[in-house]
């Protein structure tokens, strides 16, 4: 077949640059829509996820991770005690207060730990160590918010709840859904940061011995520990991502953003391909008028879209990669997990092949005598 | 001899408006092969309604069209490009290349709709080309080709499927007369040397004297009489008497 798809594509240098923009356009917005969906998702349950816990032990109906109610922590030996658990250990995840160094105050979100333990502890170190939390006082933050709190080194020392506080360590890229960042320290300088009574927890997690049920242990902790929910991990994230995605006006202004990105790509890229085509609409006519069946035609037309869709997914990834890498140092992140990269693929030729499909319906139904038409 | 195109009572009906407008009412024609008759006649007359029919791209209302001998009136519509693609050949009055394609691919399409090898319609494009004088020109594309050369490569193309009829609809209308009288004895020569069927519709008084046969076509119908056959007359490029009446 002469290279007939290709030509009208590449003929109009000008046209081709249309399409292109409307696809990259259409790319850019779905993935930076999608991307800010999932960067917040993500960042809604970041701790849980991060936990490397199989079970969270919370007070009665703690709806999310951020509302955890004190308990006694002698629950702790009840739960150590319980035939299946590996390791348990006592968090505290609560918000306090950060005075700056020039008197303002921020928000913060304290989360205390065992250090000598590995569940809960920080990810993406990028300076000191997670070792370095059993100093007194010591505190590791996320180099994304030295701005906010007023940081510029390790070694700084800040308030935070009226106690002291030292800066000995920055992750990279852990992000609070909430304006309150979060700030990784022991356990029991958490206890003092909060506020909490010393035999009080807000959670307990729990490591599952290796070739047991997790769901067998929830069982057994819930006949065993009273007043408390006994949750997996999975269950717990999805409840803090649900309640932050749909039960605030942020979550559900994001959801809408993605799914507005969605339709308005689509859109585009259908005006974008229909405009196309129906550019070639008389040669089309013409193919038709000198005997072409139909799925000749069909073939010309998707094989314009498909190439479309490649080149103009690839100029929009390009473009993406940099839109991501951009948005790692600003407040909201914009993720593109390698599935959705090749589900944005996917998702682009279906466009542009649905677009040529309405645009085919219109080809389908030319009258050939168009082509005595002058 | 059988006619290429046998029409008989051709009646096409658009339509539009309240009562529908009768654009042919009761055509009878045969045109055999090696002839070149000419449709003229007034615009909105019905001569490109009839070419249309004939050509299997518009279906008739009531009437028969037979087609190679094929019975044409009452097909699907999914079975006309077919016929189309067997047996005809057209060449319009705006040339209908595709832009995008050199001379050489426009012809090549063709040939591949046909079912031809990459490698045997590249070849039989350069002949076709060839035989139009433009054998230079396989890599040209349409906008660097002339009025004329547009049309021969149109010529080309429609010979590419070896059709044994050969509509046009105005095909020396853009062209400066020393241009459309060498489309027209391009015309001639497919009618005379090869023996196809060749129809043209036109307005263009300085080719009538080309055609075999000029038939009038007036609000629908076929005016009577129909000017003689003219082939054997020796200056067949001067206007006939008899065409000039019908104009």
């Amino acid at each position: 077949m002469p290279p007939l798809a290709q030509r009208n594509l590449f003929h109009d240098k000008v046209r081709l640059t249309v399409t292109l923009t409307g696809i990259v356009f259409s790319v850019v917005l779905i993935v930076v829509q999608l991307g800010l969906f999932l960067g917040f998702t993500t960042a809604t349950s970041n701790l849980i996820d991060h936990s490397g816990a199989d079970l969270w032990i919370t007070s009665k109906n703690v709806p999310y991770v951020e509302q955890g109610v004190a308990f006694s922590e002698r629950k702790l030996n009840q739960v150590r005690a319980v035939p299946g658990v590996a390791d348990a250990q006592k968090i505290i995840a609560h918000w306090t207060q950060w005075k700056r160094h020039d008197g303002g105050q921020e928000s913060v979100q304290v989360v205390g730990f065992n250090v000598d333990d590995p569940l809960e502890r920080p990810w993406n170190l990028v300076e000191g160590r997670v070792e370095d939390l059993k100093s007194p006082d010591a505190v590791i933050m996320d180099e994304l918010y030295k701005q906010k709190l007023g940081v510029t080194r390790v070694g700084e020392v800040f308030e935070i709840g009226g106690y002291r506080a030292r800066v000995v360590g920055f992750t990279r890229g852990i992000r609070s859904f909430t304006t309150s960042p979060y700030v990784f320290t022991s356990f029991k300088n958490a206890q003092d940061f909060t506020n909490m009574r010393e035999d009080q927890t807000l959670f307990i997690l729990v490591k599952v011995a290796p070739g047991v049920s997790v769901e067998q242990v929830r069982r057994a902790l819930l006949d065993r520990v009273k007043d408390v929910d006994v949750l997996t991990n999975a269950q717990f994230s999805h409840m803090t991502t649900f309640y932050w995605m749909f039960t605030t006006g942020a979550g559900v202004a994001v959801l809408i953003a993605a799914v507005l990105g969605l339709v308005v790509g689509f859109v585009v890229v259908a005006q974008t391909i229909y405009a196309t085509t129906m550019d070639h609409i008389r040669e089309f006519g013409t193919l038709k008028a000198m005997g072409a069946p139909n799925s000749y035609v069909y073939k010309v037309i998707m094989k314009q879209a498909a190439i479309s869709a490649v080149i103009g997914y690839v100029l929009g990834m390009i473009v993406s990669v940099f839109v991501v890498h951009g948005s790692e140092k600003g407040g909201a992140a914009i993720l593109m997990p390698m599935p959705m990269a090749i589900g944005m693929f996917f998702l682009t030729l279906t466009m542009c092949v649905g677009a040529a499909l309405v645009s085919i319906n219109k080809v389908t139904r030319i009258d050939p005598a168009m082509v005595f038409k002058g | 001899m059988q006619a290429a195109i046998a029409v008989r009572d051709l009646k096409k009906q658009y339509d539009e408006g309240a009562a529908g407008t009768l654009a042919l009412r009761g055509v009878d024609l045969d045109v055999v092969p090696g002839e070149l008759l000419m449709l003229v006649g007034p615009s909105g007359s019905g001569k490109t309604t009839l070419l249309s029919i004939m050509g299997c791209i518009l279906t008739a209302t009531s009437g028969s069209v037979r087609v190679a001998g094929r019975e044409v009136v009452g097909l699907r519509e999914n079975e006309l490009p077919a016929l189309r693609l067997e047996h005809i050949g057209f060449v319009f009055q705006g040339f209908n290349l595709f832009p995008t394609l050199t001379a050489g691919e426009n012809v090549e399409l063709m040939l591949d709709l046909k079912g031809a090898s990459a490698t045997k319609a590249r070849k039989r494009s350069r002949e076709l080309l060839e035989q139009v004088g433009l054998a230079g020109k396989y890599e040209s594309f349409p906008a660097d080709l002339s009025g004329g050369q547009k049309q021969r490569v149109a010529i080309a193309r429609a010979l590419a499927g070896d059709p044994g009829i050969i509509l046009a609809d105005e095909p020396t209308a853009a062209l400066d007369s020393h241009t459309g009288r060498n489309v027209m004895e391009m015309m001639t020569e497919l009618a005379h040397q090869r023996g196809r069927a060749v129809v043209i519709v036109t307005h263009d008084s300085r080719v009538l004297g080309f055609a075999d046969r000029i038939v009038k076509i007036e609000d629908g119908a076929i005016a009577a009489p129909e000017t003689e056959p003219i082939s054997s007359r020796p200056h067949r490029c001067q206007m006939p008497e008899a065409a000039l009446s019908l104009i």
